[in-house]
């Protein structure tokens, strides 16, 4: 059972649901690169052997009886290791499009910074990396909707290579958005009043397995994270009970 | 119009059959069942009770009392919806809650069995 084993310790949280594909890979990169860290793997109650192959690699993993969707399996991945104590998580995808060199680099700028998120940003290396039309569309509307917002520019909201400290891990192991966790994570650092910095890093392609996010689902993705964002800044926690 | 109030009268003591069977069968519980009640109550009393129903016409500016009355049926239901929405969040709510902590607690469940295996009691 993984357990942080100095005063600051990180933890790597990896969801994955179906991702048997690229998982073991995914997590022997990681233990390569950051030796020592523990690694937890959030299993979304897959249909394929993703639990076994994150096993077989090394990592520690939790499944979910049923199947939550991507807010829901982060969250239980920042519960425990908020419960176990860890001071930072840095997330990466089960998939391989996270460069698991680029945890240092989140590391360090989550240490030394002081702010309470780190995202690893691909539109901040001078590259313009290979999207959809569609997602790119979705990007650059996103942008602009959260530069009124947060009144500060973030150029990759929709990444998932993130780093937090243990007061945000304290927030979102509380409340977490379900569906499209990221750019509504923003909202609800902001509505804190956390701060959180982008650092550059390359993103790949996916090792294996077909992104959930298709042609159709990219408009119900803005139109569900558009209501998401505004849901959020009229949320009102007072009331709310805790679980 | 007559007939139109007595098919409502109908649908009414139909859904108040309803709610009662399925409480009986414990289908629904008595607290959920309260605002499907509360929804066939009214709807009866209206399709009954004509002058109130013309009250309530007039009160809504509706020269037609039938459709003040179908006005009336559908925010009925429009509210009992919404009520049903925010019960059902809250379920999900928990439901998601749980499944985390039953998946965390079977986590550490499994590493302490593994380190302190069960003894066979023979």
């Amino acid at each position: 059972m993984i357990r942080p084993t100095e005063p600051e310790a990180l933890m790597i949280l990896i969801p994955a649901y179906n991702e048997g594909g690229s998982i073991r890979r995914v997590v022997n990169e990681a233990r390569k690169l950051v030796p020592g860290v523990p690694i937890l793997v959030i299993d979304d109650c897959s249909m394929d052997d993703t639990r076994t192959e994150a096993m077989t690699a090394g990592a520690d993993v939790i499944s979910v009886p049923y199947h939550l969707g991507l807010g829901g399996c982060v969250q239980a991945g920042y519960r425990y290791a908020y419960d176990a104590g860890f001071h930072y998580v840095i997330r990466i995808d089960g998939d391989g499009q996270h460069d698991p060199k680029f945890i240092p680099v989140l590391f360090d700028k989550l240490r030394e910074s002081r702010v309470q998120m780190v995202i690893g940003s691909r539109y901040l290396n001078g590259k313009v990396p290979a999207t959809s039309f569609a997602r790119g569309v979705g990007i650059w509307f996103f942008r602009q909707v959260l530069r009124l917002i947060l009144d500060k520019e973030v150029h990759d909201p929709t990444s998932g290579f993130v780093g937090v400290s243990r007061q945000a891990l304290e927030v979102f192991a509380r409340s977490f958005p379900l569906e499209y966790p990221e750019i509504e994570a923003l909202v609800v650092l902001q509505r804190r009043q956390f701060r959180f910095q982008e650092v550059p890093v390359v993103m790949r392609p996916r090792m294996a397995g077909q992104s959930t996010i298709t042609a159709v689902r990219s408009f119900y993705y803005v139109l569900h994270v558009l209501l998401g964002v505004v849901v959020n800044i009229l949320k009102y926690e007072g009331k709310r009970r805790k679980v | 119009m007559d007939r139109l109030l007595n098919i409502v009268a109908g649908l009414s003591i139909l859904l108040i059959g309803m709610v009662f069977f399925a409480i009986r069968r414990a289908h629904i519980r008595v607290e959920y069942s309260v605002s499907w009640l509360s929804a066939a109550l009214v709807m009866l009393i209206l399709s009954q009770w004509q002058w109130a129903l013309l009250q309530f016409a007039q009160f809504l500016g509706v020269n037609n009392a039938p459709f003040a009355l179908l006005l009336i049926i559908l925010s009925l239901f429009v509210i009992v919806f919404f009520r049903f929405s925010v019960i059902i969040s809250d379920l999900k709510d928990a439901n998601i809650a749980l499944t985390q902590k039953l998946a965390i607690i079977e986590y550490q469940l499994q590493h302490v069995q593994e380190k302190h295996p069960p003894t066979d009691p023979s």
